[in-house]
């Protein structure tokens, strides 16, 4: 449990980090919050009075340390381009990522084990080049270019859903998974590709050691010792991906939420800093460190309990 | 292998047909549920725009959510105003033609020396509130304008010619002027607003044919039809406007019917739609875009040197390479839509000639050509494409000109701003609707710091005593035709001195869905929705 509490400190100091970070970011790269709101034509005198409205005008680590501040106490600030609390302006749309990566994740669990499982198992076969190669392709298929073609095929050809209607999650609950379904597919299939291909290696090389040969030796079924050994060791290698997988499909979600239309937080993240809304980007900036941070944390203790010899501090 | 891949399909066309079947919520036996779930959701797509046809409701697309005040008075944004525009009305209205015609007011009559307007204030004009159009709410709105320092500096200070806003009984309004101003008219569209009414950022209420009733951040925004409006009415019920930044998502939106209008679409994306269920209006952007050259920044400090980018850039080229041959070739700062202005003879003051281009060249002292930058607003594909072709053209002539792709907000900043550039291509508007706010930028008066130290926005250096002498002529001028002379005089002198490459004004390509008529164009950045109609 005292890993546990370590982690979560961890956890908190990077959350803290990152913060700092995107918030010297914008105070690095050029563009005015106040000219993005007054526009080409604005006067010094209007964008002064802006800064001061949104209080640009105090020295940067003050700015830092109210918006600290503020985000301890619960208050996320008020977005500069929506001019309406930032925690309101995000909430619907973390559901809506949220949701969306969490069927992704389902589909990539769901395929990527037993796909991988079987290419392991037929890596020697003559067709394992047709495998691999369709791995590869899956692997290298641009997310804009794969979103492109199932909105096309599943949406304008079959019907399956609407492209570009996205319906309000709160009315058409059902409608809404149905059409997140589709975009959660595009994310998954590159990440399923990924997967099967690390499962095949790792699997193949624990299938290699000494002591698969030596059961099998002494007679036991294959299929057996598959099941009984080398998947439970090659399981610490697969969580940790797995974890990875859940950080990485949120950066994933950015350009399929663009082409599909659908108002999720990559979407929001991308518009809010071509803005220059730094209240929004903060939050949700600090929001994705957390999730990379939390699904990070997540893999590591699951895998301490299927191999307590983590605990002592070896790492898989 | 085959047969997981095949169980993978399977699975995924299952799952696909569930959740199909669950939205449609009906209880069918769970053998044919998928299948007869899909084809009702096939049948449900086809006809949501039939649907909404019966229904007279449209979805339009936009590119961009809108500003973060709706208040009409402080938004900047162009897409702001391109559909807020259906939201407010002033004492006036712009026609399609750029024409301002009587809305608030149904009459004015202007005193033989232009000073003193009298505004008749239209019978029982309401507000989208409920509440009657007086008086005060019209002297309100325009003081406010003239008044505020958050309105946009170019209308706030053509009103400053504004002495007194009287009132003459319950209906009449007069307003006296200290000089004569013949573009007061257009700065007279600015909305008029309630009173007092302090939630205009976000629940913005007007007199126009539409009342808006909502948004959703980065999502929708939505109007309605204002049942008591004073005029002709508009057709459609309720209008709901998408937000896709990917233009590829609107495409896409068309095709699947959850949209039925799409404006400032590309040649290219247009051929990608059905023409069985579209139908392609082609209008103008009404912007002016040119490769900008800071007039500062050396060589574009040497006339010559401009002179010979304008030979040696081939127009017709451009638009042919890049726009599929659509789109209007200019000559000067004024866009061929706003026809009381615009000088046709211009047009083809510099015909392409590479050899005048290199003698033009040699001349400066440049025989060999030089390098150059052009900065271009990345998320603008249309001046980033008309860039590269630009950056072809100009090798022809030795020159070798390099791309620099900034985002919008360092464009702005940087750029536009802080001047820091050497070249940039982009699209100029005219806002408010008038020959000043196109020409008045290239004075000396909008290029140096006033004694607050603000800079105008002549934000490519342009200096020339002639062109300055000409502006002076022309606000003094009360005669309108005469007026028009002088303007075109100092088109002329963009034109001779070579202040910038003029290109074009990009072609408008707006993509209706069938059975939807009425699309009217302005000569402005507008949507006029009132107009349509489903057959």
């Amino acid at each position: 449990m005292k890993y546990a509490a370590r982690r979560i400190l961890a956890l908190f100091i990077t959350m803290i980090l990152v913060s700092f970070l995107a918030f010297a970011a914008f105070h690095i790269i050029s563009g005015d919050p106040a000219r993005a709101i007054l526009g080409m034509n604005a006067t010094e005198k209007q964008l002064e009075l802006m800064r001061h409205e949104l209080g640009l005008d105090k020295p940067f680590i003050v700015q830092y340390f109210n918006w600290l501040l503020g985000f301890f106490s619960g208050n996320l600030g008020i977005s500069y381009s929506y001019r309406q609390p930032v925690a309101s302006l995000i909430m619907p749309k973390l559901k809506v990522t949220l949701v969306m990566v969490l069927i992704s994740f389902a589909i990539i669990v769901v395929f990527s084990l037993p796909l991988g499982l079987r290419a392991a198992q037929k890596s020697e076969s003559r067709f394992d080049w047709i495998r691999t190669s369709i791995n590869q392709l899956c692997m290298a298929v641009p997310a804009f270019f794969l979103s492109i073609l199932v909105s096309y095929v599943f949406g304008i050809i079959l019907k399956f859903f609407t492209p570009g209607d996205f319906p309000k999650m709160d009315k058409n609950l059902m409608g809404a998974l149905r059409y997140l379904f589709f975009a959660a597919v595009c994310i998954a299939i590159p990440r399923i590709a990924m997967a099967v291909r690390m499962l095949k290696s790792t699997l193949i090389e624990e299938m290699e050691k000494d002591y698969v040969r030596t059961a099998i030796s002494r007679g036991n079924d294959r299929v057996e010792v598959l099941k009984k050994h080398v998947l439970k060791n090659s399981l610490v290698p697969t969580i940790t991906f797995l974890g990875q997988t859940m950080a990485e499909i949120v950066g994933g979600s950015i350009v399929v939420e663009q082409v599909f239309g659908i108002p999720g937080m990559g979407r929001f993240l991308v518009a809010s800093i071509s803005n220059r809304d730094y209240p929004v980007v903060e939050a949700l900036v600090v929001i994705l460190a957390f999730w990379v941070i939390l699904s990070g944390t997540v893999a590591d203790l699951i895998n301490q309990k299927i191999d307590p010899r983590l605990k002592l501090g070896g790492r898989a | 292998m085959k047969k997981n891949l095949l169980a993978g399909i399977l699975a995924v066309s299952m799952v696909a047909a569930l959740l199909a079947g669950c939205g449609k919520g009906t209880a069918q036996n769970t053998g044919t549920a998928g299948t007869q779930a899909a084809a009702d959701a096939a049948a449900g797509t086809e006809q949501a725009s039939t649907e909404r046809a019966k229904a007279n409701e449209i979805v339009i697309g936009i590119a961009q959510d809108l500003d973060q005040s709706l208040d009409p008075h402080y938004a900047v944004a162009a897409g702001t105003k391109e559909v807020m525009f259906n939201v407010f009305e002033g004492l006036v209205k712009y026609d399609s033609k750029g024409d301002t015609v009587p809305a608030v007011a149904s009459d004015v009559q202007i005193s033989d020396d232009g000073l003193v307007y009298t505004f008749t204030l239209r019978d029982g004009v309401k507000f989208h509130n409920g509440d009657t159009v007086d008086l005060d709410d019209v002297i309100y709105s325009i003081q406010r304008c003239k008044d505020d320092p958050k309105v946009n500096p170019q209308t706030s200070t053509g009103l400053q010619c504004i002495e007194s806003l009287e009132k003459d009984g319950d209906n009449k309004l007069v307003m006296t002027l200290s000089e004569p101003n013949t573009e007061l008219m257009s700065l007279l569209t600015l909305a008029i607003l309630p009173a007092d009414y302090d939630k205009q950022d976000t629940a913005p209420v007007g007199t126009g044919p539409y009342k808006y009733v909502g948004r959703t951040a980065q999502e929708s925004v939505e109007l309605e039809k204002f049942a008591d409006y004073w005029g002709t009415p508009g057709n459609i019920d309720k209008v709901t406007y998408k937000i896709n930044e990917k233009v590829e998502g609107l495409v896409m939106g068309l095709e699947s019917g959850a949209l039925d209008l799409v404006s400032h679409l590309s040649s290219t994306q247009v051929a990608e739609l059905n023409k069985d269920n579209f139908n392609i209006e082609q209008g103008t952007m009404n912007l002016v875009q040119a490769l900008y050259l800071n007039n500062e920044a050396a060589p574009f400090d040497n006339e010559l040197v401009r002179q010979a980018l304008c030979y040696a850039v081939d127009r017709q080229g451009i638009l042919d390479m890049a726009f599929d041959g659509y789109g209007f070739p200019i000559g000067s700062n004024v866009f061929p839509a706003f026809t009381k202005y615009f000088d046709e003879s211009l047009v083809g003051y510099y015909e392409h000639d590479v050899k005048k281009a290199k003698e033009l060249l040699t001349q400066a002292g440049y025989p060999d050509g030089f390098d150059m930058t052009i900065t271009v607003p990345s998320n603008y594909q249309p001046h980033v494409d008309t860039a590269e072709v630009i950056a072809e053209q100009l090798k022809e002539v030795g020159i070798n000109a390099t791309l620099n792709r900034v985002e919008w907000e360092s464009w702005k900043a940087d750029t536009y701003a802080g001047r820091n550039f050497q070249s940039t291509v982009i699209g100029l508007t005219a806002d408010p609707l008038t020959a000043r706010s196109l020409l008045e930028r290239f004075t000396t008066g909008q290029r140096v710091a006033d004694e607050e130290g603000n800079r105008g926005n002549n934000f490519i250096n342009y200096n020339n005593a002639d062109y300055d002498a000409l502006f002076e002529q022309a606000v003094k001028c009360y005669d309108d035709a005469e007026q028009v002379k002088i303007y075109k005089e100092m088109e002329k002198n963009l034109t001779e001195h070579a202040a910038s490459v003029y290109i074009q004004d990009m072609a408008d390509m707006v993509a209706v869905r069938k059975g939807l008529t009425g699309l009217t164009f302005y000569p402005l950045y507008v949507l006029d929705v009132s107009t349509l109609k489903w057959e």
